[in-house]
C-alpha cells in the first residue's frame, strides 16, 4: 500500500519539527515519553483540524494557525509578569500561579495551602513519575481530541492537586495564568485535581493576556471527582485580544457528586473552550453555563460533549453569547444518553444574541439518546434586541446606548447570576459591563 | 402644551392617522375616546417616538417645539411621558435599578445631579406607599410576573416619579378591578397640575368617573370627528361608538 504523504501546511510542519526537536527535553521519560509520542502520532497524521472535520466544522484552525508558536520557555521575569494580572484580584482565595504555562512558586502559595490539600509542580511530578499522572487522560469522550491531544504532547508545567477524601476546602484555589511576552510563544499548561470521595472545593480559574506578541494558549484542566464531591468552578478567559486561546476542561464525575462550571469570555481572537465531561456513578448533578461577549472579528468556540453513562444524573447547560461587529460565536453542545443512563434529565440552551448585521452565531446542540426513560431538552436561539422593548426604554429617558447595554446586561446576567461566589459573580458582571462600555 | 396639527401616519404601508388635529392645554385633563381599532394607541406611540411609525404629514409641538425628529429619550427629557397600554417585561432588570437609571437619565439629560441613594430610596417608597406597590415587587424584575393591575400601578408610579409634563395615559384602566381603578386614578389626581397636561385614552367611561376630563375628543378611523366637554364621555356611554363608525368612513 502506498504511503499517503499528506500535504502539510507551514504550521503543520513546524509543529512536527517542534515535537522532534523538544521532545526529548520535555520533562518526563519512559511512559511519560511514550504518551507524548502517541499523543502526538495523531496530530501528525491527522494535522491541524479545519472545517473538514466535524467537530472543528466552526473551527477552522488550520486556517487560523498560519505559524506555530515555539513553546514558551520559563520567562526570566515570571513573576513580574504574574504580577500584572489583574483577574479576581479581589477574590480571596489561595493562588496558583501559571507564566506562560509555567508555575511561578514565588507567586504561588505552596507554602500556605489549605488542610488536606496537596499541589505538585507538573514538571517535578513528570520527571519523577508521579503516582496522579495515571489519573490524566481518563474522559473517554475526549479521547483524540486534537487540543488535548496537542497538550498531551508539549505539557512543559502545571500542577498535580489532591483533595483529600473528606475535606471541605475552606478556600478556593485560584489558578492564575498570565501569558505575555515580546515574540510570539505557545503554552501547554496540565493541570490534574484529583477530588477524593466525600470533599469539596472551589476552584477560579483565570487567562489573561498582558504582553505584545500574539501567542497560542493550550491549557488543559483535568477533575477526576471521587463520590459524594462537591466541585465549584469558574472560569475567565480574558486573554490577549489577538491571542488563539485553546483550554480543555476534562471531567470524570463519581456518584452523588455535583459539578458546577460556569465562566465568562471576553478575550482572544480565537478561543475554543471545550468541556468532556463523564458522569460515572448514579445520582450526580452537573450545571455548565457561560457569558461569552465578542466583537470585532473575534471568534469564539464553546464545545460540549456531556457523556450520560449511568442512570439517575442530571446536567444542565445554559450558554449565552452577545456578538456585535463581525464576530463569530459557535455553540456545539452534545449530551450522549447511554443505553443503561436511565432516569438522565438533560437540558441544554444557548442563547444568542447578534448586536450588527455582520456578527453571526453558529449553534449545534445535539442529542444523542440510547435509553427511552430520560428527560432531554435543547434549545438553541440566535436574535437581536427587541424592537419593542428598547423603545419602552428610551421612552422612560434611556439613551439608546445605555437601553441596549441594560438588556445586553440582563440578557447575559441568567448565565452570570449561577456564578455562587458574590466576588467572583462581582467581577464578571463588572467585567461585562465594561465590555459594554466599550462599545461604540 | 401639546398642538398636533394634520398628522397623517402609515405603518406597513397601511394608513392610521388620517390628519389629526389636536391641542391640549398646560393644566388640562383630556380624554380620547374611541372604537378598537381607531388609531389611539397609534397616536400614543408616534407622539412618544416609536421608529416603526412613518409620519407622512404633519407636526407635533411641544411648547411650541416640533418634537417630530427628536429620539424617543429626548422627547422624554422634554417632559413626554407614555404610560403603556401593554407595559413589557425585562427579565433580569429589577425594577428598583430601573427605577433609578431612568430618574437618573432624565436628570442628567436636564443637567441635573443625579440622586443620591437615601433620596431616591425615600422617593420610591413614598411613591410606592400612594400606589399600595410592595417592596417585595420593586426587587422583581421589571414587570414579571406582576399582574395586569400591578402593571398599571408600575407605570404610575414611573410617572409619579420622573414628573413628567405632558402625560399620556392609553387605557391604563383595561385590566383594572374598581379598587386597583381607584388607586390609579388617585395616583393621576394627585399628580394634576396646572403646569402639567394629561391625555387619557380610553375605549369606557368608568375611568371618567374617576380622573374628570376638561375636554373629551371621540377618535375615528384615525381622526378626532368631535369635541366637547365632560359630558361628552357620558353621552358615548349611552350611544357607543356605531355613529361615528358610519361617520368617518
Ligand atoms: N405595528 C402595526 N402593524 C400593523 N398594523 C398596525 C400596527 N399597529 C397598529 N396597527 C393597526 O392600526 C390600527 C389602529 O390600531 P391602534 O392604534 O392600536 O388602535 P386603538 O388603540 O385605537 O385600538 C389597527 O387597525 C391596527 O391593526
Ligand atoms: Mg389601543
Amino acid at each position: 500500500m502506498a504511503e499517503i504523504t499528506p500535504i502539510r501546511t507551514a504550521a503543520e510542519v513546524a509543529l512536527v519539527e517542534r515535537f522532534e526537536d523538544l521532545k526529548d527535553k520535555l520533562p518526563g521519560s519512559g511512559e511519560i515519553a511514550r504518551g507524548r509520542d502517541e499523543a502526538f502520532a495523531l496530530i501528525a497524521a491527522a494535522g491541524l483540524p479545519n472545517r473538514r472535520v466535524e467537530e472543528w466544522k466552526y473551527t477552522d484552525l488550520r486556517s487560523a494557525v498560519r505559524e506555530a508558536a515555539p513553546l514558551a520557555e520559563r520567562p526570566a521575569d515570571a513573576a513580574a509578569l504574574v504580577d500584572k494580572g489583574r483577574a479576581f484580584a479581589k477574590v480571596d482565595a489561595v493562588r496558583l500561579s501559571f507564566a506562560n504555562g509555567h508555575l511561578v512558586a514565588e507567586r504561588s502559595d505552596l507554602a500556605a495551602l489549605p488542610a488536606g490539600v496537596t499541589v505538585t509542580p507538573l514538571a517535578a511530578a513528570l520527571a519523577e513519575g508521579h503516582p496522579l499522572l495515571a489519573e490524566m487522560g481518563k474522559v473517554a469522550v475526549a479521547k483524540g481530541n486534537f487540543a488535548l491531544a496537542l497538550n498531551s504532547a508539549f505539557m512543559m508545567d502545571g500542577a498535580l492537586i489532591k483533595v483529600a477524601a473528606g475535606t471541605a476546602v475552606d478556600k478556593a484555589l485560584h489558578l492564575r495564568f498570565v501569558n505575555g511576552g515580546a515574540s510570539p510563544f505557545a503554552t501547554a499548561p496540565r493541570i490534574v485535581i484529583l477530588v477524593e470521595d466525600g470533599a469539596s472545593v472551589t476552584v477560579h480559574e483565570s487567562h489573561e493576556g498582558v504582553g505584545t506578541a500574539a501567542y497560542q494558549a493550550n491549557s488543559v484542566v483535568e477533575i477526576v471527582a471521587g463520590n459524594g464531591t462537591t466541585i465549584t468552578h469558574a472560569r475567565l478567559n480574558a486573554e490577549q485580544a489577538d491571542a488563539i486561546a485553546l483550554s480543555t476542561l476534562a471531567v470524570t464525575l463519581g456518584a452523588e457528586a455535583k459539578l458546577t462550571s460556569l465562566g465568562a469570555v471576553t478575550g482572544g481572537s480565537l478561543s475554543r473552550h471545550q468541556v468532556f465531561l463523564a458522569f460515572a456513578g448514579e445520582h450526580s448533578s452537573l450545571t455548565l453555563g457561560g457569558a461569552t461577549m465578542l466583537r470585532g472579528r473575534q471568534h469564539a468556540d464553546t464545545t460540549l460533549v456531556v457523556d450520560h453513562a449511568v442512570p439517575h444524573c442530571d446536567s444542565r447547560e445554559l450558554f449565552k453569547t452577545v456578538i456585535d461587529g463581525e464576530a463569530t460565536g459557535v455553540f456545539q453542545g452534545k449530551i450522549i444518553v447511554r443505553p443503561d443512563a436511565q432516569k438522565t434529565d438533560g437540558r441544554m440552551m444557548s442563547a444568542a444574541l447578534l448586536l450588527s448585521e455582520t456578527a453571526t452565531m453558529n449553534n449545534k446542540p445535539e442529542l444523542e439518546i440510547f435509553a427511552d426513560d430520560v428527560q432531554c431538552a435543547h434549545g438553541a436561539t440566535c436574535g437581536e434586541l427587541d424592537d419593542d422593548l428598547l423603545f419602552y426604554l428610551t421612552a422612560r429617558g434611556l439613551p439608546r446606548a445605555v437601553a441596549e447595554a441594560l438588556l445586553v446586561q440582563a440578557f447575559l446576567g441568567e448565565a452570570l447570576e449561577l456564578v455562587e461566589d458574590e466576588a467572583v459573580r462581582e467581577e464578571l458582571v463588572a467585567r461585562a459591563e465594561g465590555w459594554l462600555g466599550e462599545r461604540t | 402644551m401639546l398642538q398636533i396639527n394634520n398628522l397623517v401616519v402609515e405603518i406597513e404601508g397601511k394608513r392610521i392617522l388620517n390628519g389629526l388635529d389636536l391641542s391640549v392645554k398646560a393644566g388640562e385633563v383630556a380624554a380620547i375616546m374611541g372604537p378598537n381599532g381607531s388609531g389611539k394607541s397609534t397616536l400614543s406611540y408616534v407622539i412618544a417616538g416609536k421608529e416603526e411609525y412613518e409620519v407622512l404629514d404633519g407636526e407635533i409641538l411641544v411648547d411650541g417645539e416640533n418634537i417630530l425628529e427628536l429620539e424617543p429619550n429626548e422627547r422624554a427629557a422634554r417632559g413626554v411621558f407614555l404610560a403603556f397600554q401593554y407595559p413589557l417585561e425585562i427579565p433580569g432588570v429589577s425594577t428598583m435599578t430601573f427605577l433609578k437609571a431612568i430618574m437618573n437619565a432624565q436628570r442628567k439629560a436636564r443637567e441635573e445631579a443625579e440622586l443620591t441613594t437615601p433620596e431616591f430610596m425615600k422617593r420610591v417608597k413614598a411613591a410606592a406607599q400612594e400606589l399600595h406597590i410592595d417592596q417585595e415587587m420593586l426587587r422583581r424584575g421589571l414587570n414579571v410576573g406582576f399582574s395586569g393591575g400591578e402593571k398599571k400601578r408600575m407605570e404610575i408610579l414611573q410617572m409619579a416619579l420622573l414628573e413628567p409634563r405632558f402625560c399620556i395615559l392609553d387605557e391604563t384602566d383595561s385590566g383594572l378591578d374598581i379598587d386597583a381603578l381607584k388607586i390609579v386614578a388617585e395616583g393621576v389626581n394627585t399628580l394634576r397640575d396646572p403646569a402639567r397636561a394629561f391625555l387619557v385614552i380610553t375605549h369606557y367611561q368608568r375611568l371618567l368617573n374617576h380622573i374628570v376630563p376638561d375636554t373629551v375628543h371621540v377618535m375615528a378611523n384615525g381622526r378626532i370627528v368631535r369635541s366637547g366637554g365632560k359630558e361628552l364621555a357620558l353621552e358615548l356611554e349611552a350611544s357607543g361608538y356605531a355613529d361615528y363608525r358610519e361617520q368617518a368612513a
